[in-house]
């Protein structure tokens, strides 16, 4: 009789201990997901990004479990303090983030976005990249320049930049872009 | 070597106080124990000008002979051999006498910071290129001395001196600006109420993205310091009536709602709040800390104020920040589904609205996460 019941004691403390011990790893890795930083940048300027870029950085995400940081960069004039409010630049930012984000979470990616002030667009990606750990940065490369982000600050961002640095080369479709519809309500892509 | 931090005191026209401004600074860095010299001024006779550069060391000026009439000019060489600490230097849209290292004392004041040496300046509005045409355009002047708006745009600080156009016709009137004889000249010309006013607003969107620059003025009252600065932000259309409090936490979700309370507070033209309700006693690090390094930043583009309040009571805390900030409509996230004995728990927005004061509304911003995730 008292077999049985040391048995059963042994069996009990044996489960206890083997969900004790697995809730306690279960919590372990909890509390390491926070400090592996795993993040993309995709830094942009003005009313559109490039879908190229932006499919190109969720694909990435996706596959790395990572979470996009979609960045829009604002340029504040030498007249006004840097660190001041941009109400007009954040109306822009705003729908564009919007879109990016209503992109992202349908493809199942976690988005972290900012908005990061500068003199200039590399000022504020040198302030970005001072603040905020990447793993990997997506750029598109614009023979026209018509992303704000100069061929120079790519050389530099590659120079500067203490993560992979992802730069698209000019293709075919780069006429379509991810951009916000003009009243803000809806975002279209 | 270093290049010197470079100040410039904008105005919209003669008088308004950039030379006084730029004296007065120049005077509280001396005191400060700064080694501080007065590279060139042009005291236009103004007593209150010539009062406040007593005491400051003047550089001596170099003599240059203009068709056999002698004029006196910033002496560079001078100034850069004497290597203070701070350099004062007037009217940096001045152009020198022929003869002279450089055409313009704004490329004077390039060697100078190139030096290493720290400059303070003044120029009015009318003197920016960009805006010489705009100008002649609103006043019928045209300045013939302009500065390419690269000069303001190196410049680390740009400090508008800003009044209104009754303040600097009286003070024209007052012979503050100009000899008696010249007073007359001037109401009838360029110092006319809407002039003066068409130049104002020039200076001020020149220092400003719109509108809401005004309310920046108001916040950034102690660096302008100057009354006349305070007269702008009260003359400032501010909203009042509705308040907006969005109910925040250190997560990336929450930039979401930021961005959706942000908009309500654009249509409503009115202030955001943002709050965060702490629990007590937890140190505030790694994740938690870099998120709430960036709801600050957010913030701060978007003009809103972040509160941090540490209680263990998430209602009751809300409840008094509502009542202290006079919050109109509290907006907050969809709860995540709820398990267990929190099933049990009645709704936050029910236990907000029992707790605030009554006609404090209560919006929530839908998850976008959940609904993908149901659909």
């Amino acid at each position: 009789m008292i077999e049985h019941v040391l048995v059963g004691v042994a069996l009990f403390g044996g489960l206890a201990g083997g969900y004790l011990i697995s809730r306690s790893r279960l919590r372990g890795k909890r509390s390491q997901r926070p400090d592996a930083v795993h993040q993309i940048l995709l830094p942009f300027t003005g009313t559109e990004v490039s879908r190229r870029a932006l499919d190109a950085a969720l694909r990435l995400a996706r596959a790395e479990s990572a979470t996009l940081m979609p960045a829009y960069l604002a340029q504040v004039p030498k007249s006004l303090p840097l660190e001041c409010a941009i109400p007009n630049e954040a109306k822009r930012a705003m729908p564009m983030l919007e879109a990016i984000e209503q992109r992202a979470t349908a493809q199942g990616v976690p988005v972290d976005a900012r908005i990061e002030r500068g003199r200039s667009y590399r000022h504020a990606l040198e302030r970005l990249l001072k603040r905020e750990d990447f793993d990997r940065v997506v750029v598109p490369a614009s023979a026209s320049g018509a992303t704000g982000i100069s061929g120079d600050d790519l050389v530099w961002l590659l120079r500067k930049a203490p993560a992979e640095v992802l730069i698209l080369r000019p293709g075919p479709e780069d006429h379509r872009v991810v951009t916000a519809l003009p009243m803000g309500r809806k975002v279209g892509l | 070597m270093q290049r010197g931090h470079y100040k410039i005191f904008l105005g919209m026209a003669a008088g308004v106080g950039k030379t006084y401004r730029m004296l007065q600074e120049g005077n509280a860095e001396a005191d400060a124990g700064r080694d501080v010299v007065l590279g060139y001024l042009e005291p236009h006779e103004r007593q209150e000008t010539t009062d406040q550069a007593r005491g400051l060391e003047t550089m001596p000026r170099c003599q240059v002979s203009i068709r056999e009439v002698a004029v006196e000019e910033m002496d560079l060489p001078a100034l850069l051999s004497r290597a203070p600490e701070l350099a004062l230097i007037d009217e940096l849209a001045h152009t020198n006498a022929p003869g002279l290292l450089h055409e313009k004392r704004y490329e004077d004041i390039a060697d100078v910071l190139g030096a290493g040496i720290d400059v303070f300046s003044t120029v009015n509005v009318q003197h920016l290129e960009s805006l010489n045409d705009q100008v002649a355009e609103l006043t019928g002047v045209r300045v013939r001395e302009t500065v390419p708006d690269s000069v303001l745009g190196s410049a680390d600080e740009v400090v508008l001196i800003d009044l209104t156009p009754e303040a600097l016709i009286a003070r024209l009137r007052a012979g503050k600006i100009y000899p008696g004889e010249n007073i007359d000249a001037a109401l009838n010309n360029f110092f006319r109420i809407e002039n003066l006013a068409a130049l104002r607003e020039t200076s001020l969107r020149q220092v400003a993205e719109d509108v809401e620059s005004k309310r920046l003025i108001f916040s950034q009252g102690e660096a302008l310091g100057t009354r006349e600065d305070e007269r702008v932000s009260a003359d400032a259309p501010k909203a009042v009536g509705e308040r907006l409090l969005a109910l925040v936490r250190p997560q990336a979700s929450s930039q979401r709602l930021v961005r959706r309370a942000w908009r309500s507070a654009q249509r409503l033209g009115t202030d955001l709040d943002l709050l965060w309700v702490k629990p007590p006693g937890k140190p505030i690090e790694g994740e938690e800390e870099r998120q709430v390094t960036a709801l600050r930043q957010l913030a701060s583009v978007l003009g809103a104020r972040l509160l941090i309040e540490e209680h263990d009571d998430l209602v009751a805390a809300v409840a008094r920040v509502v009542r202290e900030r006079g919050s109109t409509y509290i907006m907050v996230g969809e709860a995540l589904p709820k398990r267990g004995l929190g099933r049990l728990r009645e709704p936050l927005p029910q236990r907000l609205m029992r707790a605030t004061p009554p006609g404090v509304d209560v919006r929530i911003v839908a998850h976008r996460g959940f609904k993908e995730g149901e659909g």
